[in-house]
């Protein structure tokens, strides 16, 4: 293999307003990003830093006010609805509430049989897509036999991430965008969402953008953190380099935030905002 | 010693659903909260955290329903007694709490003055409004809050400012404990912060004497509380403080939860992180013998058959398992 890493997602000075006039929001400020393929890149900011409004361009949810996104080298054109829909083959997102992602109606089974047809679903007969669906399941250790005649909200959280992630892996898009995927999940099944998010990209060679404000998460999942602050990035390399290591104040500050186990955990500098 | 602020003995709670099933959320709890000192209860959802602390308030309506146990603050017994003197007597003045959405809670037609204008009337009708406001801005004042916040609506505050608003409106009257439910879930790292702080401050200028935090986020806990309570599946399965129970967890149901903690330090990345496979059983028909059992790595056939009580050892620590101290600390230590 060469050893020059193929860029997958690429932005060059992405610029979102919302509004007008006076009342003029800058969002997202002349962003520049490239990203590996095959890696997990972490999008860590506070909220209002403009993650999740970059994520919906990625997405091409939003339009830019300025700048171009770049698929795979190629300049990324969804101006069709029918080149939107080719692009969204290669793109998809997890989402940060598990219980609204589901079309209640359905069961299941419909919902992954669902992601079969949008594939390649014609050419394939009953029992394949049944295995195919049985080995989606295997994957995020869900069992499909207990799955099968059970409407979503009988699922736990956890569950449903791991259900969304089940979609992912039949469908097998190049890039997976999941904005804030464990936060509404219990810390004590998160450790087994992001582990699934690491067999994607091991297993299948998947990008897939992490978007989080825990940094903790950030660290562990990912192997380019990208800081971003007041919609503009402010640090970004290696997650070892930029968490162990930070050189911006705000990147140190948000590491001082979270609760640490082995380290103190200083209180004393708090500053109550005004806002 | 120092005086026990809050003491249940034996507490039973139950849900009773739609189709007459029992779902005993709360099953046989017993704790203590000293003066000065926080309490911690961990689990993942689903385990009867929320419901403990609502049950603490001996302040039932239906589906909850109250079964056997007792509750005690202060020297005073609280269960048993007539809903409507819970509320007027004991809410707010002994016993306060957060639940876990508060600020979405704040009705965004009136100011946060009314809200605590509400608060104070509810238990003397006879203060005046200018006492009130001056007692509001001396609070605020203490906990960091500016006084202009008074005069504003719900809508305009930001979410950890608003967080705040409500912890500062329910400890207006010094209640002698104060139960937080996941304060701090729906904020982001630095506003979570700030609530911290608040509580712990709280603490330390004597507003409140003792407090129970619940969260699931293990490293809040740890650098919260004096103490944690591990819960599972409705019943308490460790007690310990909060070193022991984050360095040397007894339970393997402690011990699983341990290993699924993710903070930004050194030597995570390398870290084999441990889930617990499989899911809480359903508590209409809880099993006979441990409720863990079904998930556990450590599993022996005696676990499913018998009910498994607490182990007391030592200084305030217990633990719900079959198997000796020596023995669990031994496998943990294989791996």
């Amino acid at each position: 293999m060469a050893d020059k890493i193929s860029s997958c997602l690429k932005g060059e000075g992405l610029t979102k307003i919302f509004g007008v006039g006076r009342r003029k929001t800058l969002a997202v400020d002349h962003v520049d990003f490239d990203f590996c393929e095959g890696k997990i890149v972490s999008i860590v900011g506070e909220s209002g830093s403009g993650k999740t409004t970059l994520a919906k361009m990625l997405l091409g949810l939003i339009k830019p006010t300025e700048g171009e996104i770049y698929f795979q080298g190629k300049k990324r054109d969804i101006s069709s609805q029918k080149k939107r829909r080719e692009y969204w083959k290669n793109i998809q997102a997890i989402f940060q509430d598990p219980y609204s992602s589901f079309n209640i109606f359905n069961k299941i089974d419909a919902v992954l049989l669902d992601c079969i047809k949008m594939r390649d679903g014609k050419k394939l007969t009953n029992e394949q897509k049944v295995a195919m669906m049985a080995e989606a399941c295997s994957f995020v250790n869900l069992k499909f036999d207990e799955l099968t005649n059970k409407y979503p909200f009988e699922l736990s959280g956890g569950q449903m991430q791991r259900l969304m992630i089940a979609r992912i892996f039949i469908l097998k898009p190049k890039v997976l965008l999941a904005d804030e995927p464990t936060s509404m999940i219990d810390a004590c099944s998160r450790a087994t969402i992001l582990d699934m998010l690491m067999k994607l990209r091991d297993e299948i060679g998947m990008t897939i953008v992490f978007i989080t404000h825990d940094i903790g998460l950030a660290y562990y999942v990912s192997d380019t953190v990208y800081i971003m602050e007041h919609g503009r990035i402010i640090e970004s390399g290696s997650a070892d380099e930029v968490i162990l290591h930070p050189k911006e104040a705000y990147t140190q500050r948000l590491i001082s935030d979270v609760p640490k186990i082995h380290e103190e955990w200083d209180l004393s500098t708090v500053q109550y905002s005004v806002s | 010693m120092s005086k026990v602020i809050l003491e249940v003995n034996d507490l039973t709670t139950k849900y009773i659903t739609r189709f007459h099933e029992d779902v005993y959320a709360v099953d046989h709890v017993s704790l203590k909260v000293e003066e000065g000192k926080s309490l911690g209860i961990a689990g993942e959802s689903g385990c009867g955290k929320s419901t403990l602390a609502l049950s603490l308030m001996g302040y039932y309506f239906p589906p909850l329903h109250f079964t056997s146990g007792e509750i005690i603050i202060d020297g005073q017994r609280i269960t048993g007694m007539d809903p409507d003197t819970v509320r007027r007597t004991i809410l707010g003045t002994e016993i306060a709490y957060i639940p876990q959405a508060a600020m979405n809670a704040l009705n965004p037609t009136r100011k946060i003055i009314n809200f605590i204008e509400d608060v104070i009337l509810a238990h003397d009708p006879k203060v005046s409004r200018k006492d009130i406001y001056d007692l509001a801005r001396e609070r605020f004042e203490i906990l960091g809050l500016p006084e202009d916040v008074l005069q504003k609506y719900p809508v305009e505050l930001s979410g950890g400012m608003k967080q705040r608003t409500v912890i500062a409106v329910s400890v207006i009257l010094a209640p002698k404990i104060l139960i937080a439910d996941e304060p701090s879930s729906a904020l982001d790292v630095t506003s979570q912060k700030m609530v911290i702080k608040m509580l712990l401050d709280l603490m330390e200028k004597g507003m409140i004497k003792s407090m129970i935090f619940i969260t699931h986020e293990l490293p809040l806990l740890y650098n919260v509380t004096d103490d944690i309570m591990v819960m599972y599946a409705g019943q308490i399965v460790e007690k310990a403080t909060a070193q022991e129970a984050v360095f040397d967890p007894l339970h393997p149901y402690s011990k699983g939860l341990m290993g699924s903690i993710i903070v930004p330090e050194k030597g995570l990345r390398n870290l084999k992180l441990s889930a617990i496979p499989g899911v809480p059983p359903n508590l209409k028909k809880p099993p006979t013998g441990c409720r863990f059992a079904e998930r556990c790595k450590y599993v022996i056939p005696e676990c499913k058959t018998h009910p498994i009580d607490l182990r007391e050892t030592g200084e305030g620590r217990a633990y719900r398992c079959i198997f000796s101290e020596e023995y669990l600390r031994k496998v943990y230590q294989i791996g």
